[in-house]
Order: structure tokens, then C-alpha cells, then sequence
């Protein structure tokens, strides 16, 4: 039926039109994260942390922690899709889901050995602002026989509630970092991302 | 390649103006002062690339160097360091490190004066007082301690102040990582540096000494870091890169507090002008406004801001 088919298609295209007009006018989420929440979330995993740090426990103790400190805080899922990098874009959802696990071992398994640093030093979190779609909440670190340094965390509720999605060290941005290592693993093996989430699972 | 800031042309015309006209009332060094102070506010800074843009287009020679210096850390800078680090105590290694750092302090001073950042130059020529005298010749930093923490610098910074770009990545051997401006800079720097011109030969051979002792302490005290990024890394010269590249541009541009999209008052940054032209301006403001944000990532931006859509 032509005229059945020409009618539904102009009420989709009406409801739709509608719908496009009035998107801006709704709020972007309906709970939308504010600049003392995303504080609050820091506060919540530089107190983790700062416990960790204190707790002067084993290697491996510091290691299980730190891990799990990742996964409460973090949007690892985010993080590792955005370290793969255009990869990404082209991978299953099976491939991804893989690679995500991988690397979250991999990256709690290389930060969480270097832990031991931290001993003896502290986080203070200092303050937080709005940028662009998200949150820069800025704390210092504070390491013996060191000069204090800026580390700031990029926060976001994009993937349904408040986590961290980035974080900058000094200025050095780990995702940056992150994905300049990732890239070099990825290109060693012919752009295969299994092979790349194998490779990971041997470093974890 | 070192490009120059498209501002000096204009500041030659008008120092070259200023020399004409006014030779017979004006010294030389007036002058020069003039074209300082113009350069300094009339150029502004440098715009900072973002986090991870790279001008590489000496990578396969800089890639030899880097083998070298790798090569060169694993079989001496690293057991040196560690021999260092393990024999000498802690405070010693502290006080060696604090006596090499107090006398960079005057070129500091220099490079200060010619940034006209005049509350840095006070500062640091107050630590280099204080460290010098209460700090015993520079072994102790009470400066810190009562608030005064040094304001490190160079003439890479200098030449970043007046508007030249960062150039490309360059990694010398021994030396390594560094920029064509920073390689300029280091030069100067050296060229510069107060204490060379005042200090005879078996003094400056203490400075050399502290200098290199210095580098081995930090070598065994960032001994974990430095490891993981030669040693454990899938490709440790990009990732030494990225590190250099994103820490310099870090210091460059202050902390984030003041740092971000540093302000230029002479570009770009007049609201009126973004208003009065149609939207071709407000994009190209936009892009602009990219340029200067520190978290901006045109490698892959919609993954950069995962949640904008």
C-alpha cells in the first residue's frame, strides 16, 4: 500500500522532526552530575588510597587493592575503548569485552606494582571545575624527599553514574601515555586485537 | 624547524623606528630593553600544542639515539646510579642535589629577567641568598621551608615567552630528549650561564662534579619510574616521547590552574570580535579554542570526550 507506506513515513518523519527540535530544550541527563559530586567521588578514592598507602601491607595486598580501587572508581570499559583508539571502532563487542578485561589487569597489574612509591606520602584534594562536558577535579600529591605535583582527575556520570575517566599526572596524561603503549602492542602484532588482549593477559 | 613568531617582523620594524628616530637620546640598551618588553607583551607565548601531537620528522635518527642512550643507561648511568644510591646516605645524596641546584639559581635569575617575570627573578635570587648563606653554600634549602621554592627555568622557556613554537622532537645522544627550541635554549643556557664566567678551573670542576652526582641521585630516587618507561614499555621511544613532549608543554604552560588556554591578549581572545563576525569566525574560534585546551585530542576525539555525542 504506496499511500499507507507515504503516510507512516510522514508521521516518522514528523514525530521525528519533533523530537530533534525539541532535544535541545531537554536536560542532557536527567540527574546531571554536579561539581561537588564529581569532588565528592575523588574524595571517596584519594581516602581509599591515602588508606592503602598508610596501610604499609605486602605487595601483593597493595596490589589486590589498587585493582579494586580501579574498578569502584574508574569507567574502565571507557577508558580501555578509548586507549584502542580508532581499533575500537571496527571491533565486536565480543573482541572489546576481552580487551577490556585484559586491560584492566594489565593497567591495575603495572600501577598497582609501583604502589610502593607512594609510601609514606599523601593526596589532597584541592578543588574542582567544570570543562566542556565534564569535570577536572585537581589534587596534590605530596611524596617524601619530593616537591609536591599536580595530580588532576577527569570525571563524568556519561556512562550512568560518576566515575573517573581520566587522569592527569603532571601534566602527562595517562590516556595519552596509555595509548601510545597500547598502539605500539597493537602495531607489533599486525593490528590484531586478539592477539594484542593475549599479549596482555601475559603482562597482567 | 624553528619557525619565528610572525610578531618579531613586526617588532624589527618598530625597534628599527625606535633606533632611527631617537639614536641621540636613546643608548643601545634602552633600546634593546624596549624590544624586550615589546616582545614580551606585544608576541606572547608560544601556543601550546595538544598532549599528543608530535613533530617527528627526525625519527629514524632519533631513534638511534635513543638506542644509544638506552644502551648507555643499562650498561653505565644505571649501575652508576645504583652504586651511587646504594653507598652514599640519603641526606648526603639530598645535599649534593640541593648544593648543584642552588647554583643553577643564578641562570635561573637571567633567564627570569629576560622572561620579565621580575616576581620569579626575586624569588629565586632571594633562595640563592638565603641557601647560599643560612644554607650553607647551597648543601641545605631552608628557601623551601620558609616558602620560597625555586622557580626552575631555562632559555627554551625564554624563547617559548617570545612566541617561538616547540619546533620538532629531537633526542641527542648522552644528552637525550629535547626540541629544536630546547636544543637552542640549552645552548644559550650554557653560553649564559653566570657561574662559568665567574668561577675559575678547579672551583668549576666542583660544579661539574655536584652536576653530575646530582644526575645519578635523581637517576636511583626516579629509579622505578625511569625503568618501566626504557625498559618495560612495547615501544620505549614513543613512549619517552610522549612523556618529554607532554611534561614540557606542562611546565611550559604553569600549573593547570593558570595554565589552561594561557592568555593571550593580543590573539584571539577579544569577545567582541567573536561576536561582530558570523559563524565562520565563532568555528574557527572554536578550533581555536581546541588548539589551547590541554585535554583536547584531535587523534580521536570522540573517544577523548567519551560521552559527548
Amino acid at each position: 500500500m504506496p499511500n499507507n507506506l507515504l503516510k507512516f513515513r510522514r508521521r516518522t518523519f514528523l514525530s521525528t522532526a519533533l523530537a530533534g527540535a525539541a532535544l535541545p530544550l531537554l536536560p542532557r541527563r536527567a540527574d546531571a552530575l554536579t561539581t561537588a559530586q564529581a569532588q565528592s567521588l575523588v574524595e571517596a578514592a584519594v581516602a581509599d588510597v591515602n588508606r592503602v598507602i598508610a596501610s604499609g601491607q605486602s605487595q601483593s595486598a597493595m596490589l589486590r587493592e589498587f585493582e579494586r580501587i580501579f574498578r569502584t572508581y574508574a569507567d574502565v570499559p571507557t577508558i580501555a575503548r578509548s586507549v584502542l583508539g580508532p581499533p575500537a571502532r571496527s571491533a565486536s563487542n565480543a573482541q572489546l569485552r576481552s580487551f577490556t578485561d585484559a586491560f584492566q589487569d594489565y593497567f591495575s597489574a603495572k600501577y598497582g606494582r609501583r604502589f610502593r612509591e607512594f609510601e609514606g606520602g599523601t593526596i589532597q584534594v584541592q578543588s574542582a571545575r567544570p570543562v566542556r562536558s565534564f569535570f577536572e577535579v585537581v589534587s596534590v600529591v605530596t611524596l617524601r624527599g619530593q616537591s609536591p605535583f599536580e595530580l588532576n582527575w577527569l570525571v563524568s556520570d556519561g556512562s550512568g553514574r560518576p566515575l573517573f575517566f581520566n587522569l592527569i599526572i603532571s601534566g602527562v596524561n595517562l590516556m595519552i601515555s596509555e595509548r601510545t603503549e597500547i598502539g605500539a602492542m597493537l602495531e607489533a602484532r599486525g593490528g590484531s586485537i586478539e592477539a594484542l588482549t593475549q599479549h596482555l593477559r601475559t603482562l597482567a | 624547524m624553528l619557525r619565528f613568531p610572525c610578531c618579531l617582523l613586526e617588532l624589527a620594524k618598530i625597534l628599527g623606528d625606535i633606533v632611527r628616530r631617537r639614536t641621540t637620546c636613546l643608548s643601545a640598551r634602552m633600546a634593546g630593553a624596549i624590544a624586550l618588553t615589546l616582545l614580551v607583551t606585544a608576541c606572547g607565548p608560544a601556543t601550546l600544542p595538544p598532549g599528543d601531537q608530535v613533530e617527528d620528522q627526525y625519527e629514524e635518527r632519533n631513534r638511534a639515539a635513543h638506542e644509544l642512550n638506552v644502551s648507555l643507561d643499562r650498561a653505565v648511568l644505571g649501575p652508576s646510579s645504583d652504586a651511587y644510591g646504594s653507598a652514599i646516605p640519603e641526606p648526603v645524596r639530598t645535599g649534593v642535589s640541593n648544593f648543584a641546584s642552588n647554583l643553577s639559581q643564578p641562570g635561573y635569575v637571567l633567564n627570569n629577567l629576560l622572561q620579565l617575570r621580575i616576581g620569579d627573578a626575586a624569588q629565586n635570587t632571594a633562595r640563592f641568598a638565603i641557601n647560599t648563606t643560612i644554607g650553607i653554600g647551597g648543601l641545605f634549602d631552608p628557601a623551601t621551608a620558609i616558602g620560597l621554592p625555586a622557580e626552575t627555568t631555562d632559555f627554551g622557556e625564554t624563547l617559548h615567552i617570545y612566541g617561538f613554537g616547540e619546533g620538532d622532537y629531537i633526542v641527542h645522544p648522552v644528552i637525550g630528549p629535547s626540541t629544536t627550541r630546547d636544543t637552542v635554549g640549552m645552548v644559550v643556557d650554557f653560553a649564559l650561564n653566570p657561574l662559568r664566567h665567574y668561577v675559575e678551573t678547579p672551583e668549576s670542576y666542583v660544579l661539574t662534579a655536584s652536576s653530575v652526582a646530582s644526575g645519578l641521585g635523581s637517576r636511583y630516587q626516579f629509579d622505578g619510574t625511569i625503568d618501566s618507561i626504557l625498559y618495560e614499555s612495547a615501544d620505549s621511544y614513543a613512549q619517552l616521547r610522549s612523556l618529554y613532549l607532554q611534561q614540557r608543554r606542562f611546565e611550559l604552560g604553569g600549573s593547570s590552574d593558570v595554565g589552561v588556554g594561557y592568555e593571550d591578549p593580543y590573539a584571539g581572545d577579544d569577545p567582541a570580535a567573536a561576536t561582530a563576525d558570523g559563524a565562520a569566525d565563532s568555528a574557527a574560534a572554536a578550533a581555536d579554542a581546541a588548539a589551547n585546551d590541554p585535554y583536547y585530542d584531535p587523534y580521536s576525539d570522540p573517544y577523548f570526550d567519551p560521552y559527548a555525542q
